[in-house]
């Protein structure tokens, strides 16, 4: 088990270096001054230009050589500091981030869970089921390639615009102030709803479809035909093809947390959900760079988080790695 | 005389699964569409046509006119255009990535294989968008085949992690042996031995790395990071939903493209799973 976690960890510790090595390469070999659009883009104060300027050639510290401007990068991140916003001027880039991540949570968390265990256990009970295989499998196949954005403009058109029935914008209503009441809550739970239900439907049918195919492959494997030889019942078969197909989900799940983060961005976007994605937006549209660098560290930050929970788990569920044997996906 | 027997059977069971035939019909209809649309509009792009400005679809704008009188058929046909150059040229390069890194970790084993799966491994935690988010902010002209060439060079890592597992069950098969035993160079041996035994695999490989490229693509052009000169299905969502054609109704500007993608590479899916019943007889229906 040590082995097995020691090994992740430190796959992560090189991602983390890998990902704040390209947030400080990227934008000083990239063509062009980004110090200078930045500034000309932002609608600022002449004096607020004056101070930017100057922070700006600080931050960069172009006037000390590379390998120092590097290690001041980093000591800046250990420290917090991912810059000031430019077009929340002067907000710190750390503190609007803080303030989305919240929603990002809250949004993503209850998403992925919920349609990994619905898109599983809908999946095992499909396989090799003939009519619910030709009939609602189809269904999945749409599903998992549908455009997370566009899925969530249709709902949001469907049952915002047409019907009426939920909002279509912000997390709460916009008469409305955070505070502990059943109006707020019941209007966040609304307001949460449709995106939540965009990046479920996807999901869910990616992960019912690859259950149903790990479960059509271990129903062939020989301990299968064993049990069914030996006369076991077909339910007592499938609980153990069910217990070996549920490892590579797992793996699946830790794979796939890079494109469910660009979902949930997306599905922000369309919805004006406040968290990261639609920060991101925001950044990109007001040329904001040092938002833009800060929101791509906490993605990194929370999927190697959500990666590192995933191994817990797997420890977990999968014996021979506690037994130091390597699992499957190591 | 033998090969040809299993080439002919692989043909008979393709021709005779539905999954395939359907998936492959759907794709090939946006591809003719693709070339022959174009011929069917009068119309460029970004061309003002209906001083009316957003129109429903009709007999004359066959899909409606966007808010700026923009004829949205003809921005489909050009966007399906985007949609599959970045499939063939993303998904193609991040094929050709995973293959080399693939091939080169599973046959060589030892220490290059460590290096090459860690780096792999890397690579693989890191959120494609997020590092294409970076990218594409600090350019300032993008283009369709920029933004192909970086969705490829971001997408190989599952591919080379998936080819390096089949190239290690298959390298210390008698028939590799005996090929090292003759003497011949490790790229003939991986490309005279292992690769055609794993053609059909990699024909897999590719096709999900086509329709991955298309849906990050759409999802790049979507946050308004997409091509700065051209037009594609995931701008025109972009655009569709920047100015309130969701508030105003304009479903027409929004639902073509986003069925489009669905379509596409939902077909590649369903082909997919058809082909590798094709290939793998434990899976095919009787």
């Amino acid at each position: 088990m040590r082995r097995y976690l020691g090994r992740k960890l430190l796959i992560y510790v090189l991602t983390f270096f890998l990902a704040v090595t390209i947030d400080w390469l990227i934008p000083r070999f990239m063509p062009g001054d980004p110090v200078q659009t930045m500034l000309s883009r932002a609608s600022l104060h002449a004096e607020a230009v004056e101070v930017m300027y100057g922070y700006y050639t600080r931050a960069f510290g172009l006037d000390v050589p590379v390998w120092q401007q590097y290690l001041n990068f980093w000591n800046a991140i250990f420290h917090g500091d991912l810059g000031t916003s430019v077009y929340l001027f002067p907000q710190p880039v750390i503190k609007i981030i803080l303030r989305a991540v919240p929603y990002d949570v809250f949004l993503l968390l209850p998403a992925v869970l919920l349609s990994w265990f619905a898109g599983n256990w809908f999946g095992a009970f499909a396989a090799r089921n003939k009519w619910l295989d030709n009939t609602l499998l189809p269904l999945g196949y749409i599903l998992t390639a549908t455009p997370y954005m566009w899925l969530g403009i249709v709902l949001a058109w469907a049952f915002g615009v047409v019907w009426g029935i939920f909002p279509i914008a912000g997390a709460y209503g916009f008469s409305l102030r955070p505070h502990l009441s059943w109006t707020f809550i019941g209007s966040v739970l609304k307001h949460w709803f449709l995106p939540f239900a965009s990046i479920f439907l996807v999901k869910f049918g990616g992960w019912a479809i690859g259950m149903r195919n790990m479960i059509i492959y271990e129903l062939e494997a020989d301990y299968s035909h064993y049990l069914e030889a030996l006369g076991a019942p077909r339910g007592l078969i499938r609980k153990y093809a069910f217990r070996n197909a549920i490892l590579p989900q797992i793996t699946g799940l830790s794979l796939d947390l890079g494109v469910i983060v660009a979902g949930a961005l997306v599905t922000e976007v369309v919805f004006s959900y406040p968290g990261i994605g639609y920060l991101i937006l925001q950044a990109i549209q007001n040329q904001d760079y040092f938002l833009i660098q800060g929101c791509f560290l906490f993605i990194i930050i929370g999927v190697l988080l959500a990666n590192f929970a995933i191994d817990i788990a797997y420890v977990i569920v999968d014996p021979r790695t506690r037994l130091g044997m390597m699992g499957e996906s190591a | 005389m033998m090969k040809r027997k299993v080439r002919s059977e692989t043909l008979y069971f393709a021709l005779r699964n539905n999954k395939l035939r359907v998936g492959l019909s759907v794709v090939l209809f946006f591809l003719v569409l693709t070339f022959v649309g174009p011929l069917l509009t009068r119309y460029a792009p970004y061309d003002y046509v209906n001083p009316l400005g957003a129109q429903p679809p009709s007999a004359k704008y066959w899909f409606g006119t966007t808010m700026f009188g923009q004829d949205v058929f003809t921005q489909f046909v050009y966007g399906l255009k985007a949609t599959f150059l970045v499939g063939v040229v993303g998904g193609g390069l991040g094929t050709l990535i995973g293959v080399i890194v693939g091939f080169t970790a599973g046959y060589r084993g030892g220490m290059v294989d460590e290096a090459l799966n860690m780096l792999t491994n890397i690579i693989l935690v890191i959120p494609t968008l997020a590092i294409l988010l970076i990218i594409a902010a600090y350019l300032k002209v993008r283009g369709i085949m920029t933004e192909s060439v970086f969705i490829g060079c971001t997408a190989w890592p599952w591919a080379a992690r998936a080819i390096r597992a089949q190239t290690f069950s298959l390298r210390s098969r008698d028939f590799v042996d005996l090929a090292r035993l003759s003497g011949m160079s490790p790229w003939r041996i991986i490309f005279t031995e292992i690769a055609p035994n794993m053609m059909s695999y990699l024909l897999l490989v590719f096709i999900l790395q086509f329709g991955g490229a298309i849906l990050n693509a759409a999802t790049l052009d979507f946050i308004g990071l997409g091509p700065t000169n051209a037009v594609s299905l995931g701008l025109m969502m972009n655009n569709a939903v920047l100015w309130g054609a969701l508030l105003l109704g304009i479903w027409w500007w929004f639902i073509p493209p986003g069925l489009a993608i669905m379509a596409i590479v939902g077909a590649l899916y369903v082909t997919n799973v058809g082909l590798d019943e094709v290939f793998n007889p434990k899976l095919r229906e009787m």
